[in-house]
């Protein structure tokens, strides 16, 4: 039963996505506050992610965006005062943050209490020798392993076992840091790595069991002892790689029930030693030759992996662990799928689910793209079927990597050997090495003995290339999930398709539906440049459709989202996002039109093709959006309306690329036509950058034609705009960039509301948007790149579709964008709907937007910041100011200002390009100010003595290998390093090289003068976590015109 | 080669055959376990019936004739979607396939199996008929008439008595039609396990002196009245005072031996995933199950186990005899509930204590 001293309970979420933490707990963290509302519990909302659902109006009843930082969490609670708060929902952070809150006594003097699992459990799951031991008392077998705090130890025992060993850092994420090393050279280089970058300075070095087959459980126990499992989960590749970057099927597919109950009772067991209240995932490896198994680890809380059983099984884990949180059992709970049925029972797959990650490597060709004990990918798709194969050949497409089949183009033209040799490496493109080994004529023992993929999985890949080899999309039925494989009617399931069957299970709800039917298309899995944001967009879509009176239906393929919650939208099809797959479910819909402007890219590409079919894109038209996005008719329009944008040429070629960049003069901007998030876009500052770039576009893209401009460096705007069938435009907020052109918007910081724009210029963007959407004929969001380049606006790009930015614009300015743009695409005027037109007021508030990088995991890539997004989140910082609200973004996004002030690190490394060395002299300058030293390698150097400052010189790494500016870095004396160089990406380079090493070693590394300036500003005005105000964004609208 | 499925409805699926051809009539139950295939193939108390699996990948790990519950396969048929070709595991000794095949039970695959499952659920267990030719509406009579006649003499031991373990309990188990695994968790809690045949009289058993009765689970009707001289057995065997363990048709002519009725549920339980609460303790266990019908229990006093989802009675305690419907010794299915085996051995040694 409800605990009935439950009156109001914080809420942690898990801030910004970050490879290892990504939308699920947006997911989780949403479900949890409907199961408190549901119940009358007061919500207190903490995130410092603003593009999520849980920090929604309509979510919780306060809502802090504010850093995730043990301060600040610590002033809400004593602002707030809640009576608990909820730990397990908020992904590694939440439950870091609630560990450190209760551990330092602060719960008890507020008394709070900690909901769900207990301190002991949680550290009994966490600590690794704690979790060892445990493990050994209920004797569950775990891999030979030893805690290390330092090298020498590990080292130790590698020699002891005299095997291969695996490094594993203690509470990191997404396991940063970890690796298997081989030899003692690369263990010294894996365990020194680990230890710096584990928060408590440990390492679990353990033998290394490669090769055996990794199984899951999700396990849901209550405060009575009882417990099921959600979902049992097989990963495709064995041991060695992590689960967030294997293929992933549900259930197990390979283990005879002897060995499933076998793995089924340890884990239940060990989640009954641990005492867990609520989810739990374990993680077991079984020995493929007998009935060994071994306990790599457990999760005590909702994770991405129980974001994926839930997707799978129709099971919502995070809401039934939020009703034990509460104090109610199993038996309490109903299955809110059936209706009828109790939480307490085992959900009943008739079908097998395929989850395939999504890696960012189109993006950075330069990244390692191994993959092993480190997660890499940015999110992942889900695909449902009948069949491994055909579940499969759903999630390739789904993936959105340009690929029907199974068929990797570029592994066509290598020999045998060659693909022999690609074998032995594990990459993001296994899965297509051995695809193409199976058609060269490989036999499974063979490939099996290579890899240790399982010959089921292997026989699957023989299959597909046996039989159909891609998907028949004639007459696909679609099928439900329902969590009893047919056993009790089910009362909001959701849809998969097969393509052998006789019953069509959707059909009986869509006859059921008497009003008007509308298809939203999702934005499918989380990447570089289309993030969480668009899943929010979707989410408020549907509820704004669902509001108006019609029936919706969500076209999704990302189990980590809100939207394909089985109760979002009225029916969900959990199905790739390509236009067979879209075109089938259109078919039995028959919907009065689809949206596609809420889904970033993935769905906006998809308005053209749709809309050749004949189907009705609703809002901005297909045509429209295609001028947008077709150069040439883009810069006609642009004429037509007399404005202006950076001149370019389109070239299909080196040649021609190198004749354009003459002309246009460098620097110029180069990208391939038809991007996302600037995948493969730079700045070229001379003919050997335009070679090396043509060569790496050409190389992923031969036939797109590829776009220079000329580069302009200014001021970069950007403008949210909602524009309704009458031609009304109202601007909720423009934003301005901290960073100039050159930096990918996605990745600099943006100022809302503008600071260093004049009210003439904000007419004249004003009047330019009007002009572009009246001609445009924009129904609905448009998001405008603008930039200010001496004193003219130059026009970068038009997107008809909701930005990254609407979720924080909207929660800032309390303005419903996503609501309003809905019912303008379905043809409601502004005035209809209480709105003027023209630009907002203000709020007295500022708000920053700040990008949050993933660099540790991506080993390889370049951390400077270009026109190539990089990012894979975002925070907020809300303040009365410029000042407090750009400190309050960076701490949010992991800047240690504070302490970095406070520690003996107080130098800075500088190691400019010569185009930034005139506005060098002013950074120094407050550097000085705040007291800190500077070094610098001898050009910058050099420069900063002529000005007079005082400054040490340091070599580059390749003129002393002894003292340099990498053992500089080492020597802990370094806070910061701003660090900007024409040339980046190789790797090999010196700067890349400084950069890396900054990020491995967690020292912030600012790679544009701009982010250098705002940061050095943000510590001189004087902000400390102490003095920021604690602000509730539920309430920032009441500010509205009283701006100070 | 096609095959039809021919409902007593008239409903017809259009299918392929696999394992062997054939025509066949038997009644259609689903089970939705996910593994486990080779226990529910082999498990006695599937006699006379058309086994439906929901989960579509069935035979993935091949056949393991060390998971096997029987010595052969008493259903009728099965019915998979996906039947597996290439199976893996490193027990695996053949493909399900040819395991069908030699043992001459018919498979049809390839089927619409959520839809039938459906039916079923929606009207009840009914029967139906694979053949490979369409059929006449005159088939249709034939098909509803089919009954399974006195299946427990079908499927239970022929009066073979085996001896398991060497230890100071003795349990008899009376055989109905038992699954491997029951003998198997007893011995290997310390008792010597003498398997009775299902018409063992009386005196042969108590002969034996058992310390402890285990009465097995078995297919059909608990009261069939072909089962009336096993009722009436338990009757004389629980009055002489000796502690007995009952299982699913084991639980049920317990049941009917002390006064309850018995009656068929719509479309049964099977599966590896249903959720019971002890109503002492209010736990809940997940368990296997594989029955057709239930026990009214209209005395609530001695109801020890409930069906969380539908409410059933899932356990009678009559202090020293108690039963259960699911199947505590899994195989396939959840091992939460082995606990009863031990309870089952403690009720032994206390009564050996007082007995002396």
């Amino acid at each position: 039963m409800l605990n009935k001293n439950i009156k109001k309970v914080l809420v942690i979420g898990s801030g910004p996505i970050v490879i290892g933490q990504a939308a699920e707990f947006d997911y989780a963290g949403t479900q949890a506050c409907r199961v408190l509302r549901e119940d009358g519990i007061e919500i207190v909302l903490v995130n410092s992610n603003p593009a999520t659902i849980m920090t929604d109006k309509n979510i919780a009843d306060k809502i802090y965006i504010e850093p995730l930082s043990l301060t600040t969490v610590k002033r809400i609670i004593a602002k707030e005062r809640p009576d608990s708060i909820l730990s397990g929902l908020g992904g590694q952070t939440g439950l870091t943050l609630c560990m450190q809150l209760a551990k330092s006594g602060f719960l008890d003097e507020m008394k709070v209490r900690l909901l769900g699992s207990s301190p002991e459990t949680i550290d009994k799951a966490e600590d690794r020798q704690i979790f060892k031991e445990t493990m050994q008392k209920i004797g569950q077998p775990c891999i030979p392993s030893v805690v290390a705090n330092d090298v020498e130890t590990a080292v130790e025992f590698m020699k002891e076992i005299g095997t291969a060993v695996i490094v594993r850092p203690a509470f990191t994420l997404g396991g940063s840091g970890g690796g298997i090393a081989y030899d003692e050279a690369q263990l010294r280089e894996i365990a020194e790595n680990g230890i710096v970058l584990s928060p408590i300075k440990q390492i679990l070095v353990e033998k290394s069991i490669a090769g055996w087959k990794e199984i899951e459980f999700e396990v849901m126990r209550d405060k009575s002892g009882n417990s099921i499992i959600v979902c049992s989960m097989e990963n495709f590749d064995p041991v060695g790689v992590h689960t967030g970057d294997s293929i992933v099927i549900a259930p197990t597919v390979t283990l005879a029930d002897k060995e499933y109950q076998m793995l089924r009772t340890a884990s239940l067991n060990i989640v009954e030693s641990l005492g867990v209240e609520g989810g739990c995932n374990v993680q077991l490896a079984l020995n493929p030759h007998s009935f060994e198994y071994a306990v790599i680890e457990v999760n005590p809380r909702v994770s991405r992996s129980s974001a994926l059983a839930s997707k799978a099984t129709g099971y919502p884990i995070a809401k039934v662990a939020t009703k034990i949180a509460l104090g109610y059992t199993l038996d309490e709970i109903v299955n809110a799928v059936t209706q009828t049925t109790y939480a307490s029972f085992e959900p009943a797959l008739d079908y097998v689910a395929v989850k395939l990650p999504k890696w960012p490597f189109d993006k950075f060709v330069y990244a390692h793209k191994n993959l092993g004990t480190q997660m890499k990918a940015t999110g992942e798709v889900m695909a449902i079927a009948d069949t491994f194969e055909e579940a499969l050949l759903k999630a390739v497409r789904g993936a959105e990597l340009g690929m029907n089949t199974l068929d990797l183009p570029r592994l066509a033209d290598k020999s045998d050997e060659q693909i022999r040799q690609l074998l032995d490496s594990i990459t993001d493109h296994r899965l297509f090495v051995l695809y193409e080994a199976i058609k060269r004529g490989f036999t499974i023992d063979q490939l099996y003995e290579i890899t240790k993929v399982d010959k089921w999985f292997l026989n699957g890949l023989l299959n597909i290339r046996n039989n159909s080899q891609s998907s028949n999309f004639n007459g696909l039925l679609y099928k439900m999930v329902d969590t009893c494989g047919g056993e009790f009617e089910a009362k909001t399931p959701y849809f998969y398709s097969i393509c052998n069957g006789t019953e069509n299970e959707a059909l009986p709800f869509i006859e059921n539906s008497t009003k008007e039917r509308i298809v939203v298309l999702g934005s499918g899995p989380i990447r570089i440049g289309q993030g969480i944001e668009f899943d929010y967009a979707c989410v408020h879509c549907v509820w704004a459709l669902r509001n108006m009176g019609y029936d919706v239906v969500v076209i999704n393929n990302n189990p980590e989202t809100v939207s394909t919650d089985f109760d979002t939208a009225d029916r969900l099809y959990f199905e790739p996002l390509c236009l067979d797959d879209v075109m089938s479910i259109i078919d039995i819909e028959k919907p009065i039109g689809v949206i596609a402007s809420f889904g970033g890219g993935t769905a906006i590409k998809l308005a053209k093709p749709l809309s050749e079919k004949g189907i009705e894109i609703l809002g901005t038209s297909a045509e429209s959006i295609d001028i947008c996005e077709d150069r040439e008719r883009f810069d006609a329009l642009l004429e037509e309306l007399e404005l202006k944008r950076p001149k370019g040429f389109t070239v299909m070629n080196v040649v021609q690329a190198l004749q354009s960049a003459e002309t246009l003069g460098y620097p110029v901007l180069m990208r391939p036509s038809y991007v996302l998030g600037g995948q493969n876009m730079i700045i070229a500052f001379n003919s050997d950058d335009i070679r090396e770039y043509m060569e790496i576009i050409l190389r992923t893209n031969p036939d797109n034609p590829i776009l220079i401009d000329k580069y302009l460096s200014g001021l970069e705007i950007e403008v949210d705009a909602i524009c309704d069938k009458d031609g009304a435009v109202l601007i909720p907020g423009i934003m301005e960039h901290i960073e100039r052109t050159g930096v990918h918007s996605g990745d600099s910081i943006a100022v809302y509301p503008t600071v260093n724009v004049d009210e003439a210029t904000i007419r004249k963007l004003y009047d330019i948007t009007e002009k572009l959407c009246k001609s445009l004929k924009v129904r609905g969001l448009v998001n405008i790149q603008y930039v200010l380049y001496e004193s003219e606006i130059y026009i970068i790009e038009v997107n008809p579709r909701a930005s990254r930015t609407v979720p924080y614009i909207s929660k800032v300015t309390g303005i419903p964008m996503c609501e309003l743009a809905t019912k303008t695409a379905m043809g409601l005027s502004l005035s209809e709907l209480g709105r003027a037109g023209g630009i907002s007021e203000t709020p007295a508030y500022t708000a920053v937007k700040v990008p949050v990088f993933s660099f540790e995991k991506l080993v390889g890539l370049d951390n400077h910041l270009g026109p190539e997004m990089k990012s894979t989140g975002e925070v907020l910082g809300v303040g009365r100011n410029l000042r407090e609200a750009l400190y309050k973004g960076l701490i949010a996004a992991g800047y240690k200002i504070t302490q970095i002030a406070e520690s003996g690190a107080r130098g800075v490394l500088i190691t400019i390009r010569d185009s930034d060395k005139p506005e060098i002299a002013e950074i120094a300058e407050k550097l000085n100010k705040c007291g800190f030293t500077l070094y610098a390698t001898s050009g910058t150097a050099k420069l900063l003595l002529s000005k007079g400052f005082d400054v040490h010189i340091v070599e580059k790494i390749s003129d002393n290998p002894r003292e340099n500016t990498a053992t500089l870095l080492g020597s802990g004396k370094i806070g910061y390093v701003i660090s900007t160089s024409e040339k980046g990406r190789d790797p090999a380079l010196d700067e890349v090289k400084i950069r890396r090493k900054a990020c491995t070693l967690g020292i912030p590394c600012l790679t544009s003068l701009d982010t250098a300036n705002a940061l050095i500003d943000s510590i001189l005005s004087g902000y400390n976590e102490e003095n920021t105000e604690l602000i509730d964004v539920n309430r920032i609208q009441d500010s509205v015109g009283e701006r100070l | 080669m096609k095959a039809y499925l021919v409902l007593e409805n008239g409903t017809v699926f259009e299918g392929e055959y696999f394992g062997a051809v054939g025509e066949v009539v038997g009644e259609i139950v689903f089970t939705t376990g996910m593994t486990g295939y080779l226990e529910t193939l082999t498990d006695p108390s599937y006699y006379g019936q058309i086994i439906l699996q929901t989960f579509p990948l069935i035979g993935n790990y091949g056949v393991i004739s060390a998971d096997l519950e029987s010595s052969g396969i008493h259903a009728k048929a099965y019915i998979v979607k996906h039947p597996c070709q290439t199976p893996s595991n490193f027990r695996n000794e053949g493909s399900l396939d040819a395991f069908l095949r030699e043992r001459g039970i018919i498979g049809l695959c390839g089927i619409d199996t959520r839809a039938l499952t459906k039916i079923i659920r929606k009207n009840g267990v009914m029967n139906g008929r694979i053949t490979a030719k369409l059929p006449l509406v005159s088939d249709l009579d034939s098909i509803k008439s089919y009954r399974v006649c006195e299946p427990v003499a079908k499927v239970a031991g022929g009066g073979e008595v085996k001896v398991q373990g060497d230890c100071k309990r003795r349990v008899a188990l009376i055989d109905f039609g038992a699954k491997r695994a029951i003998a198997s968790a007893l011995s290997a809690r310390g008792c010597e396990v003498r398997t009775f045949p299902y018409n063992a009289s009386v005196e042969t058993i108590l002969e034996y002196k058992p310390h402890g009765i285990m009465l097995s689970n078995g297919p059909g009707d608990p009261a069939d009245p072909a089962n009336a001289e096993s009722i009436e057995n338990i009757r004389v065997l629980q009055s002489a005072g000796i502690p007995i363990f009952g299982i699913c048709l084991g639980h049920q002519l317990l049941a009917l031996a002390n006064g309850y009725s018995t009656q068929k549920l719509k479309f049964g339980h099977r599966g590896a995933n249903q959720p019971v609460k002890e109503i002492s303790t209010g736990r809940v266990y997940i368990t296997s199950q594989n029955h057709g019908y239930e026990v009214i229990a209209n005395r609530t006093k001695e109801q020890s186990f409930v069906n969380v989802n539908d409410g059933t009675c899932e356990g009678l305690d009559y202090g020293k005899c108690f039963s259960v419907q699911f199947h505590p010794e899994a195989c396939g299915g959840p091992l939460d509930t082995e606990f009863l085996f031990d309870r089952f051995v403690d009720r032994i040694d206390e009564s050996m204590k007082i007995g002396g």
